[in-house]
């Protein structure tokens, strides 16, 4: 405590509430039977962070993870939650490991002594100021931007192409399998140009698959995708 | 004067561990999703801390990086989430050992 109490009494403070909030929060996303109220613990943990994270100079950082973290990620897993309905209990009757649980506490705890011991006080250890000082005129927000856009402009440049590849994931992972597709949009979509020669799954896929992609010689070129699609919803909704 | 980087660096191996602990002892995919959440904002927490203390801007470019990383590989793991769960309804992480992993 000697440490804490060298400082001055706000930052003490400060620390202190914001590292309890953190904790507890983080005890709380592992310990919650409902995985909505660990997401609300999550938001918890979230808020410490930021709070430490001002504490310690960044405020930049602070504003973005109160922004991306609180705002973008914990708001997804929430919609997740409940567009699936998983908020009930884990069913873990039939604990296929039933030793993993005490085997994992022990593990941590002993990691987290082990860390502790080893380290004894002797934390921070390196250069310092390679890369730009922190203290330098101006404020945290032109700090990082500087640092983003000249020394780590490559890094910056390959973290849109993530964007990219994350986003088209996304989609290729949410959309419907192309079986399923075909099978339910059969119904709807294929009465107009229905031959007898034309049932396969195979040709029934591409017009199907793309919005627009009836065009003059379909039946019902306008509204054919948007149909299909909703007819899917009602197939296989409940 | 501010508070001393060690106390920053325990609570952050304290946040750590117990994201570890979570991310063993839960089978709900959702909460362990979260407990990844939680041992980021520890790294997090670590880079800027040793930011303040080496007076290098750095560590906080880096935290701009994780956070970018963490929201791309969110949308990926819901994406699969999603998937895994609209095929069977109710699946833990035991229930999706198809894949031997």
């Amino acid at each position: 405590m000697t440490c804490v109490l060298a400082a001055t009494i706000p930052d003490a403070i400060t620390f202190v509430i914001a590292a309890a909030i953190c904790v507890l929060g983080a005890l709380g996303v592992v310990l919650a039977r409902n995985p909505v109220h660990s997401a609300l613990m999550l938001v918890m943990t979230l808020f410490g962070v930021a709070v430490l994270f001002v504490e310690e100079d960044a405020q930049f950082l602070a504003a973005v993870q109160v922004i991306v973290y609180a705002g973008a990620i914990v708001v997804l897993f929430l919609f997740v939650i409940m567009l699936l309905g998983v908020d009930q209990k884990e069913a873990i009757q039939r604990d296929p490991l039933p030793a993993q649980r005490p085997v994992a506490i022990c593990v941590g705890i002993l990691g987290l002594v082990e860390v502790l011991l080893l380290a004894r006080g002797r934390w921070p250890s390196g250069a310092r100021s390679v890369s730009g000082a922190i203290g330098s005129p101006g404020d945290n927000v032109g700090l990082i931007g500087r640092s983003i856009f000249t020394t780590y402009l490559l890094a910056f440049e390959v973290t849109s192409a993530l964007l990219v590849v994350a986003v088209v994931g996304a989609v290729v992972l949410a959309r419907r399998p192309r079986r399923a597709l075909g099978q339910n949009g059969a119904p709807t979509g294929e009465p107009g140009d229905s031959e007898p020669g034309d049932s396969e799954p195979g040709d029934s896929e591409p017009g199907d698959s793309e919005p627009g992609g009836g065009g003059p010689g379909d039946s019902e070129p306008g509204g054919g995708g948007p149909v299909d699609d909703l007819a899917d919803l009602e197939v296989t909704g409940p | 004067m501010s508070v001393s980087a060690s106390w920053y660096l325990t609570l952050a191996a304290v946040l750590l561990t117990i994201g570890a602990i979570g991310l063993l002892i839960r089978r709900n995919v959702l909460v362990m999703f979260m407990c990844v959440e939680l041992m980021l904002n520890a790294a997090n927490l670590t880079f800027v801390t040793f930011a303040r203390r080496l007076n290098d801007i750095a560590g906080q470019t880096a935290v701009f990086f994780v956070l970018v990383v963490a929201a791309a590989e969110v949308v990926v793991g819901l994406g699969i989430i999603v998937s895994i769960y609209r095929r069977r309804p109710g699946a833990t992480a035991d229930d999706v050992h198809g894949m031997k992993g």
